[in-house]
C-alpha cells in the first residue's frame, strides 16, 4: 500500500481492506435528473437529522409560503425545517420512518400559487455560480446562514452541517474534503449532481472552506465515474479546488476511510474528522450550501435516486422533501412483480421498510428496490468456519467474527476487548461471509450489550 | 391512496396473488446483498477441486491401493458424520461437504498398504472425537483428519509406521521401497529431486507429488479458500532450517530440496495447515502459525524418532491457535493516535 501515492496528495488514494461489490449503477447512472411536480401534501417529520428534534413554530390552519421555516432547531445540534411548498398547515401526523423511528410530523397541504420545482433545479444547474470574491463573507455569517437554512449532511447520516463547519478552537481545519465517492451500490444521485450541477458544488466547496478556514479543498470521486471527474475538473478551473481520483472500493465514501485515502491520516477512534484537521462534507450538501448563501434559499428539495431491478423505471429525481415515498415509486412506474425488498438508501447500509406512506427526509439518498434474486444469499447459514474473510474485508481492521460471536454468546467483555465500538457497520463482513452470518446485525446487538455492561 | 400503496396492499393479501407466498415485501437488517460466489459449501468444493491433482497422481501411482483408501475413508467419514450428527439431534450436516473433505484428506494421508479398518477407525475418531464432539463444522480445535490419523498412527504403529510403506506393490518400482524421508533418516540415502518433485516415489498415497500439491494449493489461494500466509511461512521456515542444516553438512543444496519436496510437507502446507477452522484468523496470526508449524516439522524430522512431522506439527499448532488469536487482536484504524 505504502508504495502507491495519490498524485498531489499525501494519501494513497485508497484504504486497507474493503470489498468490491457489483455497483449496479448502470441502472440509473445515465438517467438525467427529472423534476417531480409539486405534490398535494408534504409530511415533514420534526427530526430529520442527527440530534435534537426541532420545535414546531406553525400551528394547524396557518398558511405558509414556499421556503418558510416551519420547525426551528433551537438546540445547537439540531436543524430547522422549511416548507417546500406553499399551502396550509394541517393537523400533525405520526409517521414511521424507514429507520424505524416513529415521529410527529407537520403536514402541509398545497394551496395557492407554487414555486415550481423545475425553477429551483434550473437555478442549481445553470446559474453562473461565482468563483471569487468570497473574502467579503465572514466565516461566522456563512455558518449562521447554513444553520438558518436547515442544512444537514445529505449523504445519509444527516448530521447538521453548521455544527461541522463551526470554527473550533481546539484544532485548526486545514482541509475540506468534499465527498463525491458514492460508494454504495445502485445509488447515483450524487453522480448525477456532479455531472449536471458541478458549478454549484465548486462554489459550495469554496464557501464551506471559507467557513471552516480550510486552505485546501479536495473533491473526491472514485475512478468509476470518469464523466463526473471531467465535469468537476472543468468547473474547478482557476480555483483552488482540486479533484482527487480515488480507487473504486466500498466503503470509500466512509469518512474515516476517505480521510485515510486522501490525507493519509487516521481519525482517532471516537474522534471527529476535525481531530485530523479535516472537515468532510457530501457533494450535495455543499451544493445546497451554495444555494443557501448565494440565493438565500433553504434546504427544501434534494436529488434522490430510485434504482434496483425491482422498480419499473429507475430514475434520478429532484424531489421536494416531505413527499411520500409511494408517490416517488409511482413516479418511477411502480414496482415490478418480483420486487421483494424496498430499501431507503443503498443495499449495504440502507434500511428495509414496507410502509411507503413515509416521506422523503433530508437524509434520504435514494430508494433501492431489490428482487428476489438480488437478495438471495445463494446458500444457507452455517456455523462460522473461521476463514478470516471478514478480517480481510473489515476496513476498520477489526475481527468481525469474534465480535459477532461475543454478541451471540452475550460476552460484552470479550466484545470490548476486540474493540466493538470501532465498528462503523459498513456491512463488508456480512457481504463476504461464506457462512452467510449477518455479522453486522450481531455486532449491533453486541454494542447494546457492551453499553449495558459498562453502565452496570 | 397511491398506485404503489395499492400494489403493495394487493401483494400483501395472498388471495389476490395465487402462487406467491406472502409477505411480498419483507424487511431485514442491512446489508441486503451478499457475495453470492461465497459459501461454506463452495469453500469445501474448492478444496476438493484443489485436491484433484493429488488424487489423480495417487490413483495413477498406487492404483487400487489409493482407490481403496479414498473410498474407505470418505465412506467412513460420511457415515460417521451422519451418525454423530444424528446423536446430537442435527440433520443434513452432510450437505456442506466438510466430511467429504476430511475423508479425502485422510485417505490421501494413509499408506497404501493399510488395511481397511485402519482408515475406517481413523475416520470415525477424526469426525467423532475430532469434530462433532466440539460442535461440528467450524467449532473443532484440531484438524479432524489429523486427529484420526494420529490416533491410528499410535494405535497401529506397525500398520502405519515406516514398514507399512515398504510392501506396497504399485506401478513404479520406486514406490515399493522405503519412503524418501525414511531412507534419508535411517539409511542416509538421498532420493533424486526430480522424482520427488514429480511424485514417482513412495509415501502416503496423496502426498508424493510436490507439483500436484503446489498446483492444487495455488488454485486454493487464487480462490482465497486457503490463505497464502500459511503455506508461504511454513515453506520458508522449513527451507531456512533445512538450508542451515544443508550448509552445516555440506550437502550442496540437495538436503534442502529433499526436505522441501519429500514427505507430506507440500500436502500439509497447502491442504492441512490451511484448514480455516483450526488456524488463526488474522494475517499476522497466520504467519506465526506457519512459522511455528515449519519449525516443529523440522524439529520432528531432524531430532525425533519419526521420519515425518507434518501431522504432529499441525496438531500442536492447532492447540496454539486460540492463544495466537489472543496475541494478534489487530489494532483498529485510528487506535494508535489516541
Amino acid at each position: 500500500m505504502g508504495l502507491f501515492k495519490l498524485k498531489g496528495f499525501p494519501g494513497t488514494g485508497s484504504f486497507p481492506h474493503g470489498i468490491h461489490p457489483p455497483d449496479n449503477k448502470a441502472l440509473s447512472a445515465n438517467m438525467t435528473v427529472e423534476v417531480m411536480a409539486t405534490p398535494r401534501t408534504v409530511t415533514l417529520p420534526l427530526l430529520q437529522h442527527l440530534g435534537v428534534p426541532c420545535k414546531q413554530i406553525v400551528t394547524s390552519g396557518e398558511t405558509v409560503s414556499y421556503g418558510q421555516m416551519v420547525g426551528k432547531g433551537e438546540a445547537f445540534v439540531s436543524a430547522s425545517i422549511h416548507s417546500p411548498i406553499a399551502g396550509k398547515v394541517k393537523k400533525n401526523a405520526m409517521v414511521t420512518l424507514p429507520n424505524g423511528r416513529r415521529l410527529e410530523a407537520i403536514t402541509i397541504q398545497a394551496e395557492g400559487e407554487q414555486t415550481p420545482s423545475e425553477k429551483i433545479w434550473e437555478e442549481m444547474k445553470f446559474t453562473q455560480w461565482p468563483r471569487h470574491g468570497f473574502s467579503n463573507y465572514e466565516p461566522m455569517d456563512i455558518v449562521k446562514k447554513i444553520q438558518a437554512s436547515g442544512i444537514v449532511g445529505l449523504g445519509g447520516a444527516a448530521f447538521p452541517t453548521h455544527v461541522k463547519v463551526m470554527p473550533n478552537d481546539t484544532r485548526a481545519i486545514d482541509t475540506l474534503i468534499v465527498n463525491g465517492c458514492e460508494c454504495e451500490p445502485y445509488l447515483s444521485c450524487d453522480y448525477r449532481l456532479m455531472i449536471e450541477a458541478p458549478g454549484a458544488i465548486v462554489t459550495g466547496a469554496l464557501l464551506t472552506a471559507r467557513a471552516v478556514s480550510a486552505r485546501e479543498i479536495v473533491i473526491c470521486v472514485e475512478d468509476n465515474k470518469p464523466e463526473a471527474i471531467r465535469r468537476l475538473q472543468h468547473a474547478a478551473k482557476q480555483t483552488v479546488v482540486r479533484v482527487a481520483v480515488l480507487k473504486t472500493k466500498y466503503p470509500q465514501g466512509s469518512e474515516k476511510q476517505l480521510v485515510k485515502a486522501v490525507i493519509g491520516l487516521e481519525i482517532p477512534l471516537g474522534g471527529l474528522p476535525a481531530d485530523a484537521g479535516v472537515a468532510v462534507s457530501n457533494v450535495q450538501t455543499v451544493a445546497t450550501v451554495a444555494r443557501s448563501i448565494i440565493k438565500g434559499a433553504p434546504l427544501t428539495h434534494r436529488v434522490i435516486s430510485v434504482s434496483g431491478r425491482g422498480i419499473c423505471n429507475p430514475k434520478n429525481i429532484f424531489v421536494p422533501i416531505g413527499v411520500s415515498l409511494a408517490e416517488v415509486v409511482d413516479f418511477c412506474g411502480g414496482l415490478r412483480p418480483d420486487a421483494v425488498r424496498i430499501i431507503s438508501g443503498g443495499p449495504m447500509m440502507g434500511f428495509a421498510f414496507s410502509d411507503l406512506s413515509a416521506p422523503v427526509t433530508k437524509g434520504t439518498s435514494g430508494l433501492t428496490v431489490l428482487t428476489r434474486d438480488e437478495v438471495d444469499k445463494g446458500a444457507e447459514e452455517t456455523h462460522c468456519v473461521r476463514c478470516g474473510r471478514c478480517v480481510d474485508a473489515c476496513p476498520m481492521n477489526l475481527v468481525p467474527t469474534r465480535l459477532a460471536l461475543a454478541a451471540r454468546y452475550k460476552n460484552p467483555e470479550l466484545a470490548s476487548q476486540y474493540h466493538i465500538r470501532a465498528c462503523v457497520e459498513c456491512g463488508c463482513c456480512s457481504y463476504v461471509c461464506p457462512a452467510k452470518l449477518n455479522l453486522v446485525q450481531l455486532i449491533r446487538e453486541g454494542k447494546v450489550q457492551v453499553n449495558a455492561w459498562e453502565r452496570r | 391512496m397511491s398506485n404503489t400503496n395499492r400494489q403493495i396492499d394487493s401483494a400483501m393479501s395472498p388471495e389476490d396473488r395465487p402462487g406467491r407466498k406472502p409477505p411480498f415485501i419483507h424487511v431485514a437488517p442491512s446489508p441486503h446483498i451478499s457475495d453470492s460466489r461465497a459459501g461454506t459449501r463452495r469453500m469445501m468444493v474448492d478444496v476438493i477441486l484443489g485436491l484433484s491433482p493429488a488424487i489423480a497422481v495417487s490413483l495413477y501411482l498406487f492404483r487400487f491401493y489409493a482407490l481403496k483408501q479414498l473410498i474407505v475413508c470418505v465412506a467412513a467419514c460420511l457415515a460417521a458424520e451422519y451418525l454423530f450428527a444424528r446423536m446430537r439431534g442435527k440433520y443434513f450436516t452432510l450437505k456442506d461437504c466438510s466430511a467429504m473433505v476430511t475423508g479425502i484428506i485422510l485417505g490421501l494421508s494413509m499408506p497404501g498398504s493399510a488395511p481397511w479398518f485402519v482408515g475406517a477407525l481413523a475416520s470415525v475418531v477424526g469426525i467423532g472425537i475430532g469434530k462433532i464432539i466440539f460442535g461440528g463444522v467450524g467449532m473443532n480445535i484440531f484438524n479432524p483428519a489429523m486427529v484420526g490419523r494420529a490416533f491410528v498412527m499410535i494405535a497401529f504403529a506397525q500398520l502405519m509406521g515406516a514398514g507399512a510403506y515398504e510392501n506396497v506393490t504399485g506401478l513404479v518400482d520406486a514406490v515399493s521401497g522405503a519412503t524418501p524421508l525414511s531412507a534419508l533418516k535411517f539409511n542416509g540415502v538421498q532420493t533424486g529431486i526430480a522424482p520427488l518433485f514429480m511424485g514417482v516415489t513412495n509415501g502416503s498415497v496423496g502426498e508424493v507429488s510436490a507439483i500436484a500439491c503446489i498446483l492444487g494449493g495455488l488454485y486454493l489461494i487464487y480462490r482465497k479458500t486457503a490463505s497464502w500466509q500459511i503455506p508461504a511461512s511454513i515453506l520458508i521456515t522449513v527451507a531456512l532450517i533445512a538450508a542451515i542444516t544443508d550448509i552445516a553438512g555440506g550437502y550442496q543444496g540437495l538436503f534442502l530440496l529433499h526436505h522441501l519436496f519429500a514427505g507430506a510437507l507440500m500436502f500439509g502446507a497447502f491442504f492441512i495447515a490451511t484448514d480455516p477452522v483450526t488456524s488463526p484468523l488474522t494475517a499476522k496470526g497466520k504467519m506465526i502459525f506457519g512459522v511455528g508449524t515449519g519449525c516443529l516439522i523440522m524439529v520432528i524430522r531432524l531430532f525425533s524418532g519419526y521420519p515425518e512431522g507434518v501431522m504432529f506439527a499441525v496438531l500442536i499448532m492447532n492447540a496454539m491457535t486460540p492463544l495466537i488469536n489472543r496475541w494478534t487482536i489487530p489494532q483498529p484504524m485510528g487506535q494508535r493516535e489516541v
